[in-house]
C-alpha cells in the first residue's frame, strides 16, 4: 500500500531530517519526494510505501500528526486513493 | 504519479472548505425479528441491530483516519416499523421505539432511522398504531427518527395521513415543549420517499433493499462555493461546467469511502447519495453558493433558477463518479442547518412560500423550517399537503419538516446548536384551510403516473 504525506508550514531547519527519521525508523520506504520554499513557506509531498510499515497505518498517522505539532507545521499523511479516486478516471 | 497541484487541492478541500462524508448508513432489514409478543419482537430487533452493526462506527473512524477524510456521521437505517411490528399483538409501538434507541446508543450512532409507515394508498392496523404512537415515541427516545410516506405518484396522496399528521406534528412539539420542540425535528413526512435514503431523520431501509447494506451520503457546499469564487465574472454555462467538475470530485471520493466500508464490514454496497447537504458551519451553505452566483440574497428573485442550475449540475457531475447513485441526491436546503439560509430567513428575504417554490427544483422539501407554536393542525397539514402535492405531480420526493415551535412567535429563535443548527420562527399564511383538510379521503393520482 502506498500514501502521500504532505508538510506544510513556515520553513526550519530539518524539517525533513526529522520527517523521514521517524519513517525510517517505522520501515516506510520513501518513494519520492516532491519539495518547494515560496517565502516562508515550506510544502514537500512525499509518496511512499507503507508495505514494511512495522505499526498500523492509523497509528503512524497519529504519530506523523505529532510530529507535525512538535516541529509546527501540518502533515497529513493519507492512503494515495483518496487522491487516485479524485483525480483520476 | 499524482501532480502536487491535485495533491494540495484535496487537501486544502478537507481543510479550509470543509470537504467531508456526511453519512455512513448501514441499512438493516427486520423483517426476521417479526414476533407476535413485544417482548420477542423488542428483544430480537436489539439483538440484530448490536449483532450487525457492532463494527460500523471503528470501521468508520478507521476509513476517516486513513484516508484524511472525515466521516461525520456513522447511522442506521431500518425497515419500517409497521411492517415488522404487524404480527406483534400490541397497541403501542414506543417500546420498539425505545429498544432502538438502546441498541442505537450500544453501537454508538447518533440517529437511527426507521421508525416509518408507508400510508400512499391507505393504513394497515399497524401503520395506525405506529402513527398514534410517533408523539411518544419521539419524544421519549433520543436517537429514533422516524418517517411517514403519504402520497407516490402512482398512487395520490392520502388525504386522511395528512390531516392527522398536522395533530401529531402539534403533540411532538407539546410533548417536546421543554427542548425547543425537538421531537419535531426527527419526524418527516414524505412524498414518493426512497428506499435507499442516507440521511436523518428520512431513512429507512425498504421492502426491496438487501438483509443489509452501506450507503453514503456525500457533502461539500463549501467546496462548490469555493470553487465558483474562484471564477469571477463568468456565464452560467461556466458556472455549471465548474459546479459538474467539482460535484464529481466530490463524489469519487464518497464512492471510495462506500467501497471501502462495504469490503470492510462485508456488507453489499448500496448507493451513493449526491445531496449537496449543508452545516450550520461558516463556509458550509448552500445558501451562499446561490450568493456566489451573484444574488445579493437567497430568497429574492432568481433564487429558484440558481438552485435548479446548481441542483441538476450536481448529478450530472455525480452521476459518473459512482456506479450507484440513490437516495434523494439534489440540494438540500433545510433552514436552520444553512448559516446562509438562517440569515436570509433572519432577515425577511427567505419565505416560506419561496422555499416551497424551491422545492420544485430541488430535493427534498420544507425542512427544518421553526413555525410558530400556536400555528393550528389544520395549517400545517395544509403546508405538507402543498409541499406533498408538488412532489406528486413532479414525480419526485418531498418532504416536510416543520417544526411549531412550543411557546415561540414570529421573530423568536429555536436553537438546537450541532449539525440542526438554529432556525428563525418565520411567519405563516393563517388564512382557514379547515374545511379542505377535514374533507379527508384521497388526491387521485395525476394522469402522469398513467405511464404503462
Amino acid at each position: 500500500m502506498k500514501a502521500i504525506i504532505t508538510v506544510v508550514g513556515r520553513d526550519t531547519v530539518g524539517i525533513i531530517a526529522k520527517t523521514s527519521a521517524v519513517l525510517a525508523s517505522r520501515g516506510v520506504n520513501i518513494l519520492d519526494i516532491t519539495q518547494s520554499v515560496l517565502g516562508d513557506v515550506f510544502a514537500m509531498v512525499m509518496f511512499v510505501d507503507i508495505a514494511g510499515c512495522t505499526i498500523p497505518f492509523t497509528d503512524l498517522v497519529d504519530e506523523m500528526d505529532a510530529l507535525g505539532q512538535e516541529i509546527g507545521v501540518k502533515i497529513h499523511t493519507m492512503h494515495e486513493d483518496i487522491f487516485n479516486s479524485m483525480h483520476r478516471i | 504519479m499524482l501532480n502536487t497541484g491535485d495533491i494540495l487541492e484535496t487537501i486544502q478541500m478537507i481543510e479550509r472548505e470543509h470537504l467531508d462524508i456526511r453519512t455512513i448508513t448501514m441499512g438493516i432489514s427486520l423483517f426476521d425479528c417479526a414476533a407476535d409478543t413485544m417482548e420477542g419482537l423488542t428483544t430480537r430487533i436489539y439483538d440484530k441491530i448490536t449483532r450487525t452493526a457492532e463494527h460500523l462506527v471503528r470501521t468508520g473512524e478507521d476509513i476517516e483516519k486513513e484516508y484524511g477524510i472525515p466521516i461525520i456521521n456513522k447511522r442506521i437505517s431500518v425497515t419500517p416499523i409497521a411492517l415488522v411490528a404487524a404480527s406483534c399483538r400490541a397497541d403501542d409501538y414506543t417500546p420498539v421505539a425505545r429498544a432502538l434507541d438502546r441498541a442505537a446508543s450500544e453501537v454508538g450512532v447518533n440517529y437511527i432511522g426507521g421508525f416509518t409507515a408507508l400510508v400512499h394508498k391507505g393504513f394497515t392496523k399497524a401503520d395506525r398504531i405506529l402513527l398514534d404512537s410517533i408523539p411518544s415515541a419521539l419524544s421519549q427516545t433520543e436517537r429514533v427518527c422516524s418517517s411517514v410516506n403519504v402520497a407516490t405518484t402512482k398512487t395520490g396522496i392520502n388525504m386522511d395521513a395528512i390531516a392527522q399528521l398536522g395533530k401529531i406534528i402539534k403533540q411532538c412539539a407539546y410533548l417536546t415543549r421543554d427542548d425547543n420542540s425537538v421531537a419535531c425535528s426527527k419526524l418527516v413526512v414524505f412524498a414518493n420517499a426512497v428506499e435507499d435514503n442516507p440521511f436523518m431523520a428520512g431513512a429507512f431501509l425498504g421492502a426491496g433493499e438487501p438483509e443489509s447494506v452501506i450507503n453514503v451520503g456525500v457533502s461539500g457546499p463549501g467546496v462548490v462555493r469555493a470553487a465558483l469564487a474562484g471564477l469571477g465574472d463568468c456565464d452560467l454555462t461556466t458556472v455549471a461546467e465548474t459546479v459538474k467538475r467539482t460535484a464529481f470530485k466530490i463524489t469519487r471520493v464518497g464512492q471510495l469511502v462506500a467501497t471501502e466500508a462495504s469490503k470492510r464490514l462485508g456488507v453489499p454496497f448500496g448507493i451513493v447519495d449526491l445531496s449537496l447537504a449543508p452545516t450550520p458551519a461558516v463556509g458550509d451553505s448552500v445558501a451562499h453558493i446561490l450568493e456566489e452566483m451573484g444574488l445579493e440574497h437567497c430568497g429574492g428573485a432568481g433564487t429558484t433558477a440558481a438552485l435548479a442550475l446548481l441542483n441538476d449540475a450536481v448529478k450530472k457531475g455525480g452521476v459518473m463518479a459512482s456506479s450507484h447513485v440513490g437516495g434523494l441526491s439534489g440540494a438540500f436546503i433545510p433552514v436552520s442547518e444553512d448559516a446562509g439560509m438562517i440569515d436570509a430567513a433572519r432577515d425577511g428575504y427567505l419565505t416560506l412560500e419561496k422555499l416551497e417554490a424551491m422545492t420544485a427544483v430541488c430535493s427534498v422539501g420544507l425542512d427544518m423550517i421553526a413555525i410558530p407554536g400556536d400555528t393550528s393542525a389544520d395549517v400545517i397539514s395544509a403546508i405538507i399537503a402543498d409541499e406533498i402535492s408538488i412532489g406528486v405531480v413532479n414525480t419526485k420526493t418531498t418532504a416536510v419538516r416543520i417544526i411549531p415551535a412550543f411557546g415561540k412567535k414570529v421573530g423568536d429563535e429555536v436553537n438546537y446548536g450541532g449539525l440542526f443548527g438554529s432556525a428563525p420562527v418565520m411567519p405563516v399564511n393563517t388564512s382557514s384551510p379547515a374545511r379542505f383538510i377535514a374533507r379527508g379521503g384521497r388526491i387521485p393520482a395525476p394522469i402522469q403516473s398513467l405511464k404503462n
